[in-house]
């Protein structure tokens, strides 16, 4: 989930049509420091970043549309109560956003949490900042203005009864939701003071005064409890689908089955007939590339849901699908493999590749994948007197604003969009097509209230999948079996192409997510990257272009291992290379997760040690029966260092079953640990699922998949039974990592490289399913 | 008219008899605790109970609800068993984004009506047909083993 492509705005220029296949050909030594005996030279950088060296870089939170907000004024206020609200201006897909950042907020307003209610932002940037949910931001981006916040809200407190007192603002000091005068022992509840506060000046950011981390109350501890928890146990908590106005309407949609089709004709007479059915709209098409917009088709719109679903099922439609509707997942496979076959042109890969005692290579495959989030997309809209207001779960607020609002033709001044809870979000709850759908309807009745609700099938038909990728790996090794040279020549539809179709190569941001920014010791690395091209609607999903990437890399490390009969722990950490802090630029990763490359340098002693930490703790060397065994892998994306230990069970019979998981965090200091855990424990899960089971294919542009009968997850019995989360201790004055997404890519690779470790079956094509049947 | 008996009270239904349970209680009665997952039973988000089984709510006609008590992840709480799992479930927090946990704590509920101390396995087999996408499986089946601690093994 990536910073460039967030933003609309910006896709076209970001996308680069016209590149090299040779993304970077380098001698890395100079960055070897002790490793190699020779020094000194980059022989060659075959890719610098589209935009202009000339405009100073914006990095980090800086560098998002709009920015970062720390105005008390937009977050905090405080009633006369003493109710203290802090508004969380990011969507709550089950991160735990909505616990932690005001938590931020509240530890440096030394408010009593007891006494703190949450308030959700509508999608407005200007006001609160940017609020895309995605690529592992929040914390990060939000951690240092959010403490900002509370400190000023707690400066103004504090100024507010030093006045009253009539003393120096010296002798108070807030505490617990109460200011102290110190000298007299005297006290003042917050929401006595309120009103006088509210009045007075914010204070200027250089004067504020923030809390040393000994003193926090709430950060890094863990023991608060999620602030929805009691509604969701009871059934009380409102998500997108859950929307209900008077006088609503409820629709669903047929859409086009292929990426790039459209209605020929329809005929709506046996579904106007079902009981309960109001109304049959077309929704205009929009031909590729997708963007955001809403795929167009036939809408049902009804007194309820079923009605609709009723009503869409007796229409009738002949569909124009249009150039992608020869999309073939098993014929496509062999175009990627193709593409992955043909060598580039020579470099120092191949001259050092020669002269190595052996070469090896393998090749990996990836598959579709769709989010196939619990609660499918779901909005609903309201049109009345030239104001527009949307409910639902949107990753992006803001986009679903300007979306719709340039839609109905409408300023996004006159739109407001509510956002729900979100019943998963992974990244598809990013694209906001489903406001657009819910905005014409709306308008084609008049403005009344429509909500559209997308079924399972709609979701796995319709969706914006992960890419599907053939990764082919090559390595020239020397007598002691040590990699001297890699060859990485990745083949993938890029995520561009859903903006501009003449995309064909995968972008800085996907590159930079285990391609190009792999820090490994080895002295020549040749990355490669040919042209694919993109049959269907491709979007990011939670940790993205890091699950193929990850897999093939941390399954070639074994893989060579192996080859070399070494302990495939130590065999990592010898390519990894000895503890040191590796510059992006030398990497040729020109995006580095959006953050700078001086704060944020890849480092592989950060590397090593979630590596070491996951093998210890999981007891690695230890003795297991026959058919169990221990698989690592470590990786690095969303600028967190994650290993994991995976031990499986393999049956006579192939049966699998994953006993433990041990995964080692090192994400910087964290606000909220156990919600880490329960990332991490959940990113888990996702690994295994998309390691075992998960595969979207097409045949005639047509998803295979229809629900989950098809399209398989992990479910309670088949995951992991025991999974322990080891989080390295942070610095709060250090740059933080990310956590939603990082946890995923370390998972399908340590699963492989356990089942060979307990079999000596090698996965190289994902899902598993029923690879390892007898 | 269908007549039905939804956590505790009575009241008729002007919808055609095959429509499913979900529906009704989502659209027509408001209550929208039950969720749409996957509308074939596959998915377990939609689980209710009924004459105190587990049941799939999107495959239910309200014809086969019919003079049945119906209850509802609202109103699971008022059971000793759903209480204990509702505090097991926010004091380990259990829920990520949420959404599958009626379905989830339902499913338990049920079981825990039926079997007051569950095995690992009978846990495994009662709650398979619940999805949870965001993997959080392990503290469902410790939040249940919490509640039956807390419980005592009794029902």
């Amino acid at each position: 989930m990536s910073a460039p492509v967030a933003r609309t705005t910006r896709l076209d220029a970001a996308a680069s049509v016209e590149r090299p296949l040779i993304v970077a050909n380098v001698s890395r030594r100079r960055f070897l420091q002790g490793v190699s005996a020779l020094g000194g030279l980059v022989l060659a950088v075959g890719y610098r970043s589209a935009g202009g060296a000339q405009e100073a870089k914006k990095y980090g939170a800086d560098g998002m549309p709009n920015g970062w907000v720390d105005n008390p004024l937009a977050f905090v206020s405080v009633a006369a109560d003493g109710t203290v609200t802090i508004v969380c201006h990011r969507s709550e897909m089950g991160q735990g956003v909505r616990t932690g950042m005001p938590m931020i907020v509240a530890d440096e307003l030394e408010a009593d949490w007891k006494r703190v209610r949450i308030a959700q932002a509508p999608g407005d940037e200007k006001k609160f900042g940017n609020q895309d949910t995605d690529g592992s931001r929040s914390t990060r981006h939000f951690f240092e203005p959010m403490r900002r916040c509370g400190a000023a809200a707690r400066t103004m407190l504090e100024a507010a009864a030093a006045e009253r007192w009539k003393v120096p603002v010296s002798e108070v000091e807030a505490k617990n939701h109460e200011v102290v005068h110190r000298p007299t022992g005297r006290r003042l509840g917050y929401g006595s003071l309120a009103k006088a506060a509210a009045g007075r000046p914010v204070p200027a950011r250089e004067t504020l005064r923030l809390k040393d981390p000994k003193q926090f109350r709430y950060i890094g501890k863990g023991q608060l409890k999620l602030v929805d928890g009691r509604d969701i146990v009871s059934g009380k908590a409102q998500y997108g689908i859950d929307t209900r106005l008077d006088g609503m309407l409820y629709a669903v949609v047929a859409r086009p089955p292929v990426y790039g089709g459209k209605v020929a004709s329809f005929d709506a007479t046996e579904a106007l007939k079902v009981p309960g059915v109001q109304k049959v709209v077309q929704i205009e098409d929009s031909p590729p590339p997708a963007h955001f917009n809403p795929l167009g088709g036939v809408a049902v719109i009804a007194r309820n849901t079923w009605a609709a679903m009723q009503g869409r099922q007796a229409l009738k439609i002949t569909w124009d699908d249009g150039p992608n509707a020869g999309y073939d997942s098993v014929a496509f496979k062999t175009t990627l493999e193709e593409s992955a076959h043909k060598p580039g042109n020579d470099g120092d890969f191949a001259a050092a590749a020669a002269g190595a005692a052996r070469r090896l290579d393998a090749e990996y495959y990836i598959p579709h994948l769709a989010h196939a989030t619990m609660e499918a997309p779901a909005a609903t809209v309201r049109i009345t007197n030239g104001k527009c207001e949307v409910w639902g779960c949107f990753q992006s607020p803001q986009a679903a604003r300007d979306l719709v609002a340039k839609r109905l033709g409408m300023s996004a001044d006159d739109v407001i969009v509510h956002v729900t809870l979100l019943g998963g979000g992974f990244g598809r709850k990013s694209k906001p097509d489903y406001a657009i759908e819910a905005a014409v309807l709306s308008k084609a009745v008049g403005g009344k209230p429509v909500k559209v609700t997308w079924t399972r099938d709609d979701d796995l038909h319709n969706g914006y999948y992960h890419t599907v990728s053939v990764e082919h790996l090559e390595a020239g090794v020397d007598a002691r079996g040590k990699p001297v040279a890699w060859l990485h020549r990745s083949v993938a539809p890029t995520i561009i192409s859903t903006f501009n179709p003449a995309a064909k190569n995968e972008a800085p941001f996907e590159l930079g997510m285990g391609v190009i920014n792999v820090p490994f010791a080895i002295p020549n690395v040749r990355i490669e990257n040919p042209e694919s091209t993109a049959h269907t609607r491709i979007g990011w999903f939670r940790s993205v272009s890091n699950i193929p990437h990850a897999f093939a890399v941390q399954s070639f490390v074994a893989e060579l291992a192996a080859a070399a009969g070494r302990d495939p722990k130590d065999f990592l950490l010898e390519v990894i290379g000895p503890a040191r802090q590796v510059s992006p630029e030398m990497l040729s990763d020109t995006w580095n997760h959006g953050e700078s490359p001086e704060r944020y340098p890849v480092d592989t002693g950060r590397l090593r040690r979630v590596a070491e930490v996951a093998a210890r703790e999981a007891g690695w060397g230890k003795t297991l029966p026959k058919g169990r065994a221990l698989g690592i892998a470590a990786h690095y994306s969303f600028v967190s260092y994650i290993a994991a230990v995976v031990e499986v069970a393999v049956d006579d019979k192939g049966m699998l079953t994953i006993p433990r998981v041990d995964m080692a965090v090192d994400c910087g200091a964290c606000v909220n640990p156990d919600r880490v855990r329960a990332q991490m424990e959940g990113a888990c899960v996702m690994g295994v699922g998309i390691a075992t089971l998960g595969e979207i294919s097409f045949k005639g542009g047509r998803v295979e998949q229809d629900n989950f009968n098809s399209y398989q997850v992990t479910r309670m019995a088949e995951a992991p039974r025991d999974i322990r989360v080891h989080i390295i201790p942070g610095d709060y004055s250090k740059p933080m990592g990310g956590v939603g997404e990082p946890g995923v890519p370390p998972i399908p690779p340590a699963l492989c490289n356990a089942i060979f470790a307990a079999t000596g079956k090698r996965i190289r094509r994902l899902p598993i399913r029923d690879q390892l049947k007898a | 008219m269908v007549p039905l008996e939804i956590n505790g009270k009575r009241q008729n239904v002007d919808l055609p008899g095959e429509t499913p349970l979900l529906w009704t209680l989502r659209d027509e009665l408001g209550l929208t605790g039950t969720k749409f997952g996957c509308g074939m039973a596959l998915c377990g988000a939609c689980t209710v109970h009924l004459d105190g089984q587990a049941v799939r709510s999107c495959v239910t006609p309200i014809s086969t609800a019919a003079n049945k008590k119906v209850v509802t992840i609202e109103a699971i709480g008022n059971a000793p068993a759903g209480k204990a799992l509702q505090a097991a479930w926010v004091d380990l927090g259990v829920p990520q984004c949420g959404y599958c946990q009626a379905g989830q704590i339902m499913s338990a509920a049920a079981l825990l009506a039926h079997n007051a101390k569950p095995t690992d396995a009978q846990i495994d087999e009662a709650m398979s047909g619940n999805i949870c996408r965001c993997g959080t499986y392990t503290r469902i089946r410790a939040a249940i083993k919490q509640a039956v601690a807390k419980r005592g093994g009794t029902q």
